[in-house]
C-alpha cells in the first residue's frame, strides 16, 4: 500500500511548500475572531487614534441652532393644528391659540393649510407645523441638546475610553497581579494581610468607594484612572492568587528550587509565565467592565468632567430626552455594548490561543 | 550511635538529623534522628511505607523543608566536607543543583508547561555556566543525548505536553544532572512510569552513574527496584532508620522484624497465595509516637522492654546495623526466628 503512493510528492515539493505556507496564513486569518476584531478596530482603535482628523465637527462646542437634530435617515415630520381663539390646555396637540399662530406664520415656522385665503390667520384655519427637524449627512448620527455632533463625540469618547481602560487595567491589573502572586508565593502572614485587604475592598460598595475617592482627589482624567485601578486590583489579586497557588503546588516549582533558583526568579520565570494566560484574558474581560465603570462614574458626575466627551457622560446627557431625542442616548449606549461584547469575544479567543496545549494543535 | 566510617570518598554524611513539623495541634516528628553516609558512586535506597519520612529526609538534605511549619531542629548534614546546615540561604542556592540535586516523582508536573524543554534545559545550564548562546545550545543537546532522547536537536523546541511520560522523566533527569552534582536524590522517579519504561529509566540512571561516579539516594517503596538499583538500603519506619546494610544482607538476613515483614509482603512469582502477607495494624502517627520502639505495637516478638526505651543500634556486620532489642545478647523475650529468604524477590 505504502509503496504505491510514493512518487507524486517528489515533483512538486517547492510549490507544495509555498501553498502550504499560503494555507497556513489563510487558516491563521480564518481563525481570527473577525467580527469582534473589526468592531474593535473600527469603533475603538481607529476613531481613538484619528479622532482629530476623522471627526466632522468640534466635539466640545455645538451650534445651538442645530440642537437635537435626528440621525440622517430620519426625515422631518409635520403636524397640523386648528387655530382657535384661546387654546385649551389639554388639547395643545391639535389646537393653537390665535396670537401664537399669527406669530408663527409671520416667522415662517408654519404654513396655512386650509382657510386663511385672505392672507391672515383666523380661528378655524388649519396650520401645518414642522413637528421634528429632519436629519442630514451633516450630522450623520444627529446632535445633542447643545447642537454637538454625536458621531464626533463618540469618536473622541473612544479615545477617552481606550486610554482610561488601558491605563487603569495596566495599573490595577499590574498591582493586583503582583500582590496576588506575592500572597500565594509567600503564604502565611503576607498572604493573610493581602487577602484581608482584598476582602475589605470587595466588601466595600464600589460606587461609594469611587465617589469618596473622587471627592477626596477631585474629578479629572487621572483621578478616573486611579479610581478604576483601585476598584480593579482586588479582583485581579484574588484570581491571580488562586491560580498561583495551584501552580506553586506543581513539581516544576520544586524542581526550580532544587536546582538553586532564587525566590524572585521562581516568581518571575516560573510562576508568572503560567499566569500570563489568565492575566491577559482577565484584562480583555475587564476592558468591558472598565468602560462600564467609567461610564457609570461619568453618569454619576464623578468621571471625566464636561465638556470632554466620554461615553458615560453622553448617556447621562441623553437620559432625560429618551422619549423625544432617543439618538442622543442610543448611540453612545450602542458603542459601549459593541465594545464590551467584542472585548469579551476577543478574550475568549485569546484564552484558547494562549494555552500551549491548544496552540499547536 | 553508629560508628560512621569516615573514608575519604564519603560525599555525604548525615548525623542525627531531626526535622519536625510544627502545627498548631501537635509536633510532627517527620524525621527523628537519622544517620547515614554515602560514598561516591554509591546508591543508597531508602525504603519504607508512605508517611514514614522518606520525602522529608530528601527535602531536609536540600534544606527545602516546607516553611514556616517545618524546621530542621538538630543534626548535621555534611556534604563535600561542609555542614550545609550552617550555610546561609544564599550559599544554599549555590549548593542546590550543583552539589546536590533531586529528581521528583511526577514527570507530568516537573516541567513548566509554558516553556519548551530547550528553554528549560538552558535555564538550568545557565544558572551554573554563564556562556554564550551557541555553546549553551550544544550543551543542551548533549544533556539530552546523555539521557537517550532521540533526535535531541528537534526535541529542544517541543513543549512538555508533546512528550511521553518516560521522555519527560528523562528530560527531568537531564535537567537535574545538567550541573553535574555529586549527589542526586531520586524520589520515587519511576512510580509514574509504566514497567517497561521504568526498567529503561533505571538502566539509564545506572549507566550515567557508572560514567560519572554520581552518588544516588533512591527513595522508593518498591523492593524490586531496590534490589536492582542499590548498593545499600536504609529501611525507615516512623521517622527513623530502623535497619541499614548492604542490599545482599538486607535481602538474605534482615535482622529487624519490620524489615522481615516488609520482604515477606513482596509477592513471589513462584507461589500462589490467596491473600498477600501484610503487617497487622497501622504505623504510628508521627505526631503521637509511642514510647520506646515505634514498631512495638505491631511486632510479633514484642516484650515489655520494647515499650520502655527506643532500642540501641546493634552492629550485625561492618556495614549492617539494626535497631531492635531482640538483637541484644541479654534479650529475654522470644528470639527472632531465623529468616528464610523468599525466592524470586530480587526480580
Amino acid at each position: 500500500m505504502a509503496a504505491v503512493t510514493t512518487s507524486p510528492e517528489v515533483t512538486g515539493v517547492d510549490t507544495q511548500q509555498r501553498t502550504g505556507r499560503v494555507t497556513k496564513v489563510v487558516r491563521a486569518i480564518r481563525e481570527l475572531p473577525l467580527i469582534p476584531l473589526a468592531v474593535l478596530i473600527f469603533l475603538l482603535v481607529i476613531p481613538a487614534i484619528f479622532a482629530n482628523q476623522l471627526a466632522p465637527h468640534n466635539q466640545r462646542i455645538g451650534v445651538l441652532d442645530d440642537a437635537k437634530l435626528p440621525p440622517f435617515w430620519v426625515s422631518e415630520s409635520f403636524e397640523s393644528r386648528t387655530v382657535v381663539q384661546r387654546a385649551d390646555k389639554d388639547r395643545l396637540d391639535v389646537e393653537i391659540g390665535l396670537t401664537n399662530a399669527r406669530r408663527k406664520v409671520e416667522r415662517g415656522e408654519a404654513t396655512i393649510l386650509s382657510g386663511g385665503e385672505d392672507g391672515t390667520v383666523d380661528p378655524g384655519d388649519t396650520l401645518r407645523f414642522q413637528a421634528n427637524k429632519g436629519g442630514s449627512m451633516e450630522y450623520p448620527l444627529g446632535t445633542d441638546k447643545q447642537g454637538r455632533d454625536i458621531l464626533s463625540r463618540i469618536m473622541h469618547g473612544a479615545r477617552i475610553s481606550l486610554m482610561v481602560s488601558s491605563l487603569a487595567i495596566l495599573l490595577g491589573g499590574g498591582l493586583g497581579t503582583l500582590l496576588g502572586m506575592l500572597a500565594a508565593y509567600r503564604g502565611g502572614k503576607t498572604d493573610a494581610i493581602i487577602m484581608r485587604i482584598v476582602d475589605i475592598k470587595l466588601a466595600f460598595p464600589s460606587i461609594l468607594l469611587a465617589l469618596v475617592l473622587v471627592a477626596a482627589i477631585g474629578a479629572g482624567f487621572t483621578t478616573v484612572i486611579v479610581v478604576i485601578a483601585v476598584l480593579l486590583w482586588a479582583r485581579y489579586a484574588r484570581v491571580v492568587r488562586g491560580e498561583a497557588l495551584a501552580i506553586k503546588q506543581q513539581d516544576f516549582i520544586d524542581r526550580a528550587r532544587v536546582s538553586g533558583a532564587s525566590n524572585s526568579r521562581i516568581m518571575m520565570r516560573h510562576i508568572f509565565p503560567n499566569l500570563v494566560n489568565t492575566v491577559v484574558v482577565l484584562a480583555t474581560l475587564e476592558v468591558g467592565h472598565v468602560i462600564i465603570l467609567e461610564s457609570t462614574l461619568s453618569f454619576l458626575g464623578a468621571g471625566i468632567p464636561a465638556p470632554t466627551p466620554a461615553w458615560g457622560v453622553m448617556v447621562a446627557d441623553g437620559r432625560d430626552l429618551i422619549t423625544t431625542a432617543w439618538w442622543i442616548f442610543l448611540f453612545p449606549c450602542l458603542a459601549i455594548v459593541l465594545t464590551v461584547l467584542s472585548m469579551n469575544l476577543l478574550g475568549d479567543w485569546l484564552r484558547d490561543k494562549l494555552d500551549p496545549k491548544l496552540r499547536n494543535v | 550511635m553508629t560508628a560512621v566510617q569516615t573514608a575519604t570518598d564519603t560525599i555525604l554524611e548525615v548525623n542525627d538529623l531531626k526535622t519536625y513539623i510544627f502545627t498548631r495541634a501537635a509536633t510532627v516528628k517527620a524525621v527523628d534522628g537519622i544517620s547515614f553516609n554515602l560514598r561516591k558512586g554509591e546508591t543508597l535506597g531508602i525504603v519504607g511505607e508512605s508517611g514514614c519520612g522518606k520525602t522529608m529526609t530528601a527535602l531536609s538534605l536540600l534544606r527545602l523543608v516546607p516553611k514556616p511549619a517545618g524546621r530542621i531542629v538538630e543534626g548535621e548534614i555534611v556534604l563535600n566536607g561542609e555542614d550545609i546546615l550552617q550555610k546561609s540561604e544564599d550559599e544554599m542556592r549555590d549548593v542546590r543543583g550543583r552539589q546536590i540535586s533531586m529528581i521528583l516523582q511526577d514527570p507530568q508536573t516537573s516541567l513548566n508547561p509554558v516553556f519548551t524543554i530547550g528553554n528549560q534545559l538552558r535555564e538550568a545550564l545557565g544558572i551554573a555556566h554563564k556562556e554564550n548562546k551557541s555553546s549553551m545550545l550544544s550543551r543542551a543537546v548533549d544533556a539530552l543525548r546523555k539521557v537517550n532522547v532521540a533526535a535531541p536537536e528537534r526535541r529542544l523546541d517541543d513543549y512538555p505536553h508533546q512528550m511521553s511520560g518516560g521522555m519527560k522523566q528523562r528530560v527531568v533527569g537531564a535537567i537535574a544532572m545538567s550541573c553535574e552534582p555529586g549527589v542526586i536524590i531520586a524520589d520515587e522517579p519511576t512510580t509514574a512510569l509504566d514497567v517497561t519504561i521504568q526498567l529503561q529509566y533505571l538502566r539509564l540512571l545506572k549507566e550515567i552513574q557508572a560514567e560519572t561516579g554520581l552518588a544516588i539516594i533512591f527513595i522508593t517503596h518498591d523492593f524490586g527496584v531496590v534490589a536492582r538499583m542499590c548498593d545499600r538500603v536504609a529501611v525507615m519506619y516512623a521517622g527513623r532508620i530502623i535497619e541499614q546494610g548492604e542490599v545482599r544482607d538486607i535481602f538474605s538476613r534482615p535482622a529487624h522484624p519490620y524489615t522481615q515483614a516488609l520482604i515477606n509482603s513482596v509477592p513471589k512469582l513462584e507461589q500462589s497465595v490467596d491473600r498477600l502477607y501484610s503487617i497487622d495494624g497501622q504505623p504510628p502517627l508521627l505526631s503521637n509516637l509511642p514510647e520506646g520502639c515505634r514498631f512495638a505495637p505491631r511486632c510479633p516478638y514484642v516484650a515489655d522492654q520494647c515499650y520502655e526505651a527506643y532500642p540501641q543500634s546493634y552492629t550485625l556486620n561492618e556495614r549492617h546495623y539494626a535497631d531492635c532489642w531482640a538483637l541484644d545478647p541479654d534479650w529475654q523475650g522470644t528470639p527472632i526466628e531465623e529468616f528464610v529468604p523468599p525466592t524470586g524477590t530480587a526480580g
